[in-house]
Parts: structure tokens; sequence; C-alpha cells
């Protein structure tokens, strides 16, 4: 694995990004169309409450299913063969993937951001700003998911499948719906080595606080290394010989 | 072709199971430098398996594969062994020139040489088309360009003429030889047997098996034939009678 080849990956993935105008604007204008579809159906104070968890999740949600068929593309279309078989490294390829889809995520995540707390009116006593960092990584933690799980894919059938089964039971236990506290304490367990339990935890963390707190800055590191474990294993699961 | 060098690729008893059928049995080849092979066989007979175990990106079952003295597949080969599978494998949103250059960028080589091998594979005028807007031998050039880039000492070519018009076939056929004059190997797949006269060298297969190993004017006297497809017929009814086999 080379910065140059990892970069020139990433330049890639975005030049083919670039002729699909559709998949772009789609990634910018879901997440925030469905945030303000929240808002309006909700009342001020309880968007307060469900808004600021439900900013980071929305640009998982769509950086997770757009990232999910990113290397299966690359299988299908045989150039995931090609690369193995040049000097590329495996690291090259989810990494560059991870960069570009990173920025994208980045992009993503502080346009709804934005139009949350600017358009739709969400209002937190903490600091917005931190919010919006959350989304971020959020946002990143998909795009590693997303990745991670797209390496497993061998069909499309396969790939969107691949979002109820990791992404709907993070969404159960992560405190959004019962407090994490109050699961049963198995559940408990389950929920405190999923990721989304970590990015709700943050979110709380700062809805209340101008400030980063202890708990707020060891969730992100947790989500942190979640996201680099994630695109170490994906990469690790490519294989150079194939049967 | 210098028969004291070793060869770029040596092949011994290569044997291949896919989903629990064989599908190459017990094979020994070697290609030269220097010089184009050819691999010849009907669709199905395990050339591309052949050519994915040179390449070292096949789960071969027993035998060795060495290429430019080195097992198949070691991290060092990769930038000296150009693969072109059948299928083109390009990016189909992205215009050739990006193709090539990403490619490039992959290999290490200066993006300059992208222009070079824009021309040798006559795609200066797409330079600029995505690819998903091509002819599909125009896709295909664009995946063989992506083999010439840089310096490869060998090539592997899995079917690079099918759907090419005659005229680029012969200026292609004309771009193998001096990659070879210039000392490369090449082997070259085809199911298109009258590809054969234009090959140095020719490898026969049939059901995974080896039938023939020499030059095209050595098969054709042996079989007594007058061409590449009637000693391929011949040489299959010699070994489906088993009484007759003057081997």
């Amino acid at each position: 694995m080379t910065p140059a080849r990892t970069l020139a990956t990433a330049r890639r993935v975005l030049l083919q990004l670039r002729h699909d105008p559709r998949t772009l604007a789609m990634l910018l204008v879901v997440p925030s169309a469905l945030m303000g579809l929240l808002a309006w159906i909700l009342p001020d104070e309880t968007f307060d409450v469900w808004g600021p968890p439900l900013l980071g999740i929305f640009p998982l949600l769509v950086m997770f299913l757009v990232t999910s068929v990113a290397t299966l593309r690359e299988r299908t279309s045989g150039t995931l063969e090609r690369l193995l078989s040049m000097p590329a490294g495996r690291g090259d390829l989810i990494f560059g993937y991870a960069l570009a889809f990173g920025l994208l995520a980045l992009v993503q995540a502080v346009v709804v951001s934005s139009l949350a707390f600017g358009v739709f009116g969400l209002d937190v006593a903490g600091s917005a700003g931190l919010v919006g960092v959350v989304a971020v990584v959020d946002a990143l933690l998909g795009t590693a998911l997303g990745l991670f799980v797209s390496a497993f894919a061998r069909t499309e059938f396969q790939a969107v499948q691949f979002m109820p089964v990791v992404l709907v039971p993070q969404f159960l236990l992560c405190g959004l719906i019962v407090a994490v506290d109050d699961l049963p304490t198995v559940l408990r367990w389950v929920a405190q080595v999923l990721p989304l339990t970590y990015a709700v935890e943050a979110t709380r963390e700062v809805i209340g606080s101008t400030s980063t707190t202890g708990t707020f800055r060891g969730d992100v590191a947790i989500l942190a290394g979640f996201a680099v474990a994630l695109l170490a294993l994906g990469a690790g699961t490519l294989r150079r010989r194939t049967a | 072709m210098d028969a004291h060098a070793p060869p770029a690729v040596d092949v011994a008893d290569l044997r291949v199971v896919r989903g629990g059928r064989v599908v190459v049995d017990d094979i020994s080849f070697t290609v030269p430098a220097g010089a184009i092979t050819g691999l010849l066989g009907p669709s199905g007979c395990g050339k591309t398996t052949v050519m994915r175990s040179i390449v070292g990106v096949q789960i071969v079952a027993g035998g060795t594969v060495d290429v430019l003295s080195e097992p198949a597949g070691s991290p060092g080969l990769r930038a000296r062994v150009a693969y072109v599978t059948q299928a083109p494998s390009v990016y189909g949103d992205l215009t050739v020139r990006d193709n090539l250059r990403y490619f490039a960028r992959i290999l290490g080589t200066p993006s300059a040489d992208v222009d070079r091998v824009l021309g040798e594979v006559d795609l200066e005028r797409h330079a600029r088309t995505l690819v998903s807007r091509l002819s599909g031998g125009e896709r295909s050039r664009v995946s063989l360009g992506t083999a010439l880039l840089g310096a490869p000492e060998l090539l592997v070519l899995d079917e690079p003429t099918v759907g090419v018009d005659p005229v680029l076939r012969r200026d292609l056929w004309a771009l193998f030889h001096d990659l070879a004059a210039r000392g490369a190997g090449l082997l070259v797949s085809s199911h298109v047997m009258d590809e054969a006269a234009r090959c140095d060298r020719l490898l026969l297969m049939r059901d995974g098996r080896l039938l023939a190993e020499e030059t095209p004017d050595q098969l054709l006297v042996r079989t007594g034939t007058a061409t590449v497809e009637d000693a391929f017929l011949a040489l299959i009814e010699a070994t489906e009678a088993p009484a007759e086999v003057a081997r």
C-alpha cells in the first residue's frame, strides 16, 4: 500500500462519480429532505430531541447504501481482478474508496447539519458545531461499514440486504428508542459493541454541552477506531487468488 | 528467440479443480521470451484457467507455475506481467484517457506513456469519450491498452482480437510481434484457429488437456494437414481412437 496509489484510487472514484451527477445529487438531497420531513412532522421540542441523533443517522444510512455496492462493482467489472494482479495493494483500493466517499460524507453531513440548524429550526442548548462533528463521524462510519460489507457481497441482491442485517439492529439497540441502560442485560452487552450506540451517546453529550466532554471524546475515538478497523478488515477479505 | 534464455513461463504438471471438476488436467509447457505463443482451443477447454494460473489469480490444485523465474503471483511480478481478461476490465464511467491514466498510476509509469498507448491501440480520437459509450471492440482495445502501459516482460492476452475489424487486427498482431522482437514473451489465446498462423509457437488444448506444443509448421507436418483447424481435428481423432495413437 502506497500513498500515491491510494490517492490515485480516491481520485479515480471521484472522477467516476462526476460522471454520475444523479448519484451525487441524491447523496446531498436525500438526507436533507429526510431531515426536513422530520422537522415537519414533529413539534419543535420533540424535533430538538430526535433531530440531533438522526442528523448523523440519515447520512450514515445513505453512505452505507452507496458504498456497499462499491467493491461489488469492481468485482463484476473484472477491474478488481486486474488491480489485484497489478502492483495495487488491497489497502490502496479500500482506503482509496474510503477517502473518496469520506470526502462526500463530509460534504453531505455539513450540508444536512447546516440545513437542520439554519433552515429547519433545530435548536440545542449545547454546541451545534459539535453535533455537526458527530454527523460527519457517523457518515464516515457508514462509509466504512458499507465498504466492509461490500467485500462480502457477491451479488447486488446480497449487497442491499446487508442494510437490514447491519443497520436495523444497531438502530433498535443504539439508545434512540430505548435507553441503553434500560435494555435487557444481554442486549445491553450487544449494544455496547455496536458503533451506533457511541454515535448516539456522543450526540446526547453535546446537545447539553457547549464544549467537548471526556465521554464525547472517548465516543468519537471509538467511532474512528471502528471505521479504521472495518476498513482494514474489508481490505483483508479481498483475495488475490480465487477459485 | 534465444534457445538458452530461461523461458518466460514454465508450467509443470499444472492441475486446477473448480467446483469439483478438473478443468486443467496435468499440463506442462513453456512460453519462451521474445516470441508469441498461441493458446488455442474451443471455448471452455481451460484456456482462461491456464492464463489465470500464470498471472497468479487462480487457486491451483497441483503442479508448479514459474513466471520470469519466480513463482506465479509473486509480488515482484505484478509490474512485470500484464494480463488482459476476455471481458474488457475497465471502468465504463471513466473516459478512455482517465482509465489509462489510473492504471498507469497504479503501475507507477509516467503519464506520458498514456499517449503512446492511445496511439498503439488507435484510440486517440476517443481519448475523451466515456468507455461506456464505446463499441465492444473499442472497449476491448482500452482493456488491451492497459496491458501495454509500462514495459511488461510477459503479456498474457485472453482473446485480445475478438470483435476487432480486420485492419486493426492486422495492426495489433504487428504490435504483438514488435513487442516480442523487443524481448517480451506473449501468450495469446484464441478460439479462432486462423490466428494460429500468426504465432511463433502453438499450444493446443481440449477438455483441460494439452494436445500439442510446437510451431505451426511442425504441427502441420506432423499431422499431415494443411490448416491448423484440420490439424486440431486430426489430433482429436488420434486421441479418441487409442489404437491409432502414433505419438
